[in-house]
């Protein structure tokens, strides 16, 4: 492990209490190799830091940097049964630096979830596996094309690393966005159903309906916001997917 | 709530306070008599005692199941002349300020103008202290140094025990009598004033007896006019337990009740005690008739819910006594801070909830009024579930609980140097005082403005808002060549001032002792009756006089920005703050900037500020810790404002942290308001560096929008948050759950609400962080959670 080694950081975030077991820190990551079009967070997308009108996203830190913020909390942590969160943006887009942190943490004792769309090569998996206790592990759609519209890449290597984490019996919360019109479409909820059924290992599936929240910082960063006429789910229509994940014996929750 | 407890508590929510005469007038006419001059003082106060308690109005509201009124009415308040004697401009004050008014009628006015201003001008305690204070002490009240409790209420500061639980006033007159009976006037210099203060006290514990006895003929009178069969069993009933209580220890939980009742009314009619009077941990003292009577069938959970909730509306009909001056911009509020505690530990330290704690929580939510106020003793060792259930209230938006850390009380306690039976046997009391019920007197003499130190340290010690020489001459500010010389200069000023107040206490504390004896409430705390001492002249077995410091946030803040940016980063010199703070920042807004926006501030666990946070701290603590006061105890420190930190704003000119002149300071341990930016953990983180330990109490607000708590995982991470700050030996914590109100409010003035987190979806942010359209988006989310 290298202190000195650094990433690029668009946020640590404390008394984060959706992202994972307990009270947790959750650290953002810059860069992404995903371009979805609902995303909320498009100031992670670019892998370096960007200026805006009144800020800079993003800095690079090094592990020392991010583990003394880390370390703040672990009182949080320890009574709370929480931890550390990496998300992003894709924390895997940034491998080297994530295994150090990784490392860092399981050195500390702390729990480790990690927040991710799960596109990347199964090197990269393969090496921060021993590292990390809890997948929040995002699936989208299921048809391949589909998937390459809505999110600029095939989904053949995402469902190859799925398999080769539940092979390992780590624990694995799968998250699905419920965007209207494009994932909430009756043959990709079913497909994505028969997809889940095939696997084994899945503790948990998380339904998280889409917000327009992230509408305002598309206009700020002056990037195009292809989702901008969608509109959020209806409680009713969360609550029907949510019972059909069920009816499928999955444990399901409504929400990160 | 039934139909009856509905009616008492509109009637009660309905009531206007008012003052009443009542009580001054049958004061006056005691003092008058020719008795009042053949007896001895303590003699001469439970005389006085018994004769408003004969011959006061007697008031039985309709439907009440408790009874027992201060005033002729419900929120008709009396004065308190032989503490303070109002002038007709206070009245006419009282009457028509537009915050916390009194309503007086016109009559009334005149009579205390014609026959209770001219018997007491001169006498009352509020005269008698600005006659005996010295001229330094005046001038630094006036500067707005430090408040004093005293000056227009009496000390009280205390709480009951399980004494009346177990004896009635037959069995406290017995123990009176044995106390009597082992006088040694051979070898005791003080057995004649011991015999004097006994005699009092059995003539007071007489009087509350005969007061109920009143209230039981006064039932019975009603008979025939009851309504109802039901109604003229309750009031038979009623009737029966005031003529066993107090007279005799309580065989149910009614009398149980009905018993305390007639001690509060018999303590805040006596005199005006800080904190009224509290019955501390109730869930405990009721739990064996509860227990007792359920298992037996004599009792049901919705009768005792019932009694509970006619109870509860007894403390919400007895404002606090009409506040003036100083002492009404340290407090402006109705309440008067009786604080009921639930949970936390036996006195063999194993964990006390029960059911009749949840029964307590159930009333208080359903309830929700102003008083009492309500609290949860925490323990390591109380369950989840209580924690969770209180949180569940919370969340409802009216603060109430707030959440106390039982562990850090007792260690506190025990620190101080009770027993662990004792200390474990106490609570919170008033804000967030820790105490020792039923058996210490642990009065709060009066606000200490550290910022004000502060300020009169950087003006060699004059007070800029008058030009007079308050404080030490230490040095011109500019000639400080580190911060430690600062610091060196502030620290001799804090001194001097604590100083000032100690001896001002000293002298306060035996004004009351020789002139104001309170022999009823001494029969109430031990060891009063064993020691032949009044509560006011150290009669208790612990006496704790308190100084409480405020707003340690801003000045923390004020010396981390001089130490950043004079000292360390050298980006603003000594001349330029100082000039930039005598004009408000009016030509010198980028120095604000950097001082608000580019320096370390206090609530974000940065240990760059917090170690400062701890230095302050340690030098108040020195410098009144352990200091003696006149009661064979001790001065301590507690860090608490209720609303100084307005008043003590309102005398302070522009200071270093960049808050603009007279605007507030920060309450508490609580961050600047704004100043924290990283959520609540890096609060709990900063607050929990101070060492609570070393205090009677510390008060931290949190900030939280109602969509935080919304699941039970927002109540079960919360729990775990308040756990992990009493494992770091946080004393206190209260969440203020906000409305779409305060979010507009926050969207109007960002700079004031930039600490306020709102969860916005899948993550929670900083309101003030937030696009506008979000922000009226959560405002419309709050608003529809509101309907």
């Amino acid at each position: 492990m290298n202190l000195k080694s650094s990433g690029i950081i668009f946020d640590i975030k404390k008394y984060a209490i959706h992202d994972g077991p307990g009270i947790r820190t959750t650290v953002f990551f810059k860069g992404c190799p995903m371009q979805c079009w609902w995303c909320h967070n498009p100031e992670s997308r670019e892998i370096n830091p960007q200026r805006t009108a009144n800020s800079i996203i993003g800095k690079a830190m090094s592990i020392d940097e991010v583990m003394k913020e880390i370390n703040k909390d672990a009182v949080f942590y320890d009574e709370s049964g929480g931890g550390v969160t990496f998300s992003g943006g894709e924390p895997l887009m940034q491998s080297e630096f994530l295994l150090d942190l990784l490392q860092a943490c399981k050195q500390a004792g702390i729990h480790t979830t990690i927040d991710t769309c799960g596109y990347a090569d199964k090197s990269v998996i393969q090496k921060i596996l021993p590292y990390i206790d809890l997948f929040l592990f995002d699936l989208k759609l299921i048809e391949e094309n589909d998937h390459l519209k809505y999110t600029g890449v095939s989904n053949k290597k995402i469902h190859e690393n799925l398999k080769s984490i539940l092979d390992t019996g780590r624990e694995v919360h799968i998250r699905i966005p419920i965007i209207p019109g494009i994932t909430d479409k009756t043959n990709n909820i079913d497909a994505m159903i028969a997809y889940l059924k095939s696997l084994s290992g899945i503790h948990k599936i998380n339904l998280l309906p889409y917000h327009k929240i992230g509408a305002h910082k598309y206009e700020r960063l002056g990037m195009e916001f292809k989702a901008g006429n969608i509109d959020e789910p209806a409680n009713g229509s969360m609550q029907s997917l949510k019972n059909q994940f069920e009816d499928a014996g999955f444990d399901v929750d409504i929400g990160g | 709530m039934n139909e009856r407890i509905r009616q008492l508590r509109e009637q009660s929510l309905q009531a206007k306070p008012s003052i009443s005469m009542e009580r001054a007038w049958l004061l006056t006419e005691f003092y008058k008599s020719d008795i009042c001059g053949q007896v001895s003082i303590p003699v001469q106060r439970a005389l006085a005692f018994n004769h408003i308690l004969k011959t006061k109005e007697i008031c039985i509201n309709h439907g009440e199941l408790i009874v027992g009124e201060r005033g002729p009415a419900p929120k008709a308040t009396p004065t308190y002349p032989e503490v303070c004697l109002h002038s007709p401009d206070d009245l006419d004050n009282l009457n028509s300020r537009e915050k916390i008014p009194y309503h007086i009628n016109p009559n009334d006015k005149s009579f205390h103008e014609g026959e209770i201003i001219p018997f007491w001008r001169g006498k009352s305690i509020r005269q008698k202290i600005f006659r005996e204070v010295t001229d330094e002490w005046k001038a630094a009240y006036e500067a707005g140094v430090f408040t004093e409790f005293m000056e227009q209420r009496s000390p009280g500061h205390t709480v009951l025990g399980d004494k009346i639980y177990k004896k009635g006033m037959l069995e406290i007159i017995a123990d009176i009598r044995d106390s009597i009976a082992k006088l040694d006037f051979l070898k005791d210099p003080l057995a004649l004033d011991k015999r004097e203060e006994l005699k009092a006290m059995e003539i007071a514990a007489q009087a509350l007896t005969s007061f109920a006895h009143r209230y039981a003929e006064k039932l019975r009178s009603m008979l025939g006019e009851a309504d109802s069969i039901e109604r003229k069993d309750e009031l038979e009933q009623m009737a029966a337990i005031c003529e066993r209580v107090p007279a005799n220890a309580p065989q149910t939980f009614w009398e149980a009740l009905q018993y305390y009742w007639f001690v509060h009314i018999g303590v805040i009619t006596e005199l005006n005690p800080w904190d009224s009077f509290n019955p501390g941990r109730l869930d405990q003292h009721l739990y064996p008739f509860y227990r007792k009577e359920i298992d037996s069938g004599l009792l049901t959970e919705e009768k005792a819910r019932e009694l509970l909730q006619a109870f509860w509306i007894k403390f919400n009909n007895q404002p606090a006594p009409p506040k003036v001056g100083v002492t009404a911009k340290e407090s402006s509020t109705y309440t008067d801070f009786a604080l009921i505690n639930v949970g936390g530990m036996r006195e063999d330290g194993s964990d006390a909830v029960n059911e009749l704690s949840y029964l307590i929580l159930d009333v208080i939510e359903e309830m929700r009024i102003l008083q009492p106020s309500s609290m949860v003793q925490l323990s390591k060792k109380n369950p989840d579930q209580l924690i969770k259930r209180a949180i569940k209230i919370i969340k409802t938006g009216f603060g109430q609980p707030s959440i106390f850390n039982s562990d850090a009380i007792v260690q506190e306690l025990v620190r101080q140097g009770k027993t662990v039976e004792d200390a474990r046997n106490g609570g919170a009391s008033g804000c967030v005082e820790a105490g020792a019920f039923g058996t210490e007197s642990y009065i709060l003499t009066g606000y200490f403005n550290l910022s004000k130190i502060l300020e009169l340290t950087l003006n060699n010690g004059i007070d800029p808002r008058t030009g007079k020489q308050l404080g030490l001459k230490t040095g011109n500010a500019v000639n400080f060549n580190s911060f430690e010389a600062l610091m060196a200069a502030f620290k001799k000023q804090l001194d001097y001032f604590i100083d000032i107040k100690i001896e001002g206490n000293n002298i306060i504390e035996r004004i009351y002792s020789r002139y104001l004896p309170a022999p009823f409430l001494s029969i109430l705390i031990d060891d009063c009756i064993q020691n032949g001492k009044d509560y006011h002249s150290g009669g208790a077995r612990y006496n704790t006089s308190y100084i409480q410091g405020v707003g340690l946030g801003s000045i923390t803040d004020s010396l981390t920005a001089i130490k950043y940016n004079v000292f360390d980063e050298k980006r603003v010199s000594a001349e330029e703050l100082l000039n930039a703070l005598k004009d408000n920042f009016n030509n010198a807004e980028p120095i604000r900037k950097k001082l608000v926006n580019n320096t370390p501030k206090y609530g974000n666990d940065d240990d760059y500020a917090d170690a400062i946070a701890r230095e302050v701290f340690q030098l108040f603590f020195d410098a009144v810790d352990g200091r003696p006061n006149t009661r064979g105890g001790t001065h301590r420190i507690n860090l608490l404002p209720t609303t100084s930190h307005v008043y003590f704003g309102s005398v302070i000119g522009a200071m270093p942290d960049g808050r603009k002149a007279y605007e507030p300071l920060s309450e508490g341990i609580s961050p600047v308001q704004g100043a924290d930016r990283h959520g609540p953990t890096a609060v709990l983180k900063s607050a929990s560096k101070i060492d609570h330990i070393k205090t009677g109490g510390t008060l931290l607000n949190q900030k939280f929008t109602p969509q935080l708590l919304s699941d039970e995982t927002g109540i079960t991470k919360l729990a775990h948050l308040i756990r992990a700050y009493f494992r770091m030996d946080g004393h206190h914590i209260q969440f203020n759950v906000v409305t779409a109100e305060t979010l507009r409010n926050a969207q109007r003035e960002p700079e004031k609400y930039r600490d306020l987190i709102v969860r916005v979806a899948g993550y929670s942010d900083y309101f003030v962080d937030l696009s506008e359209q979000l922000q009226n988006e959560i405002i419309l989310r709050t608003e529809h959670a509101e309907v």
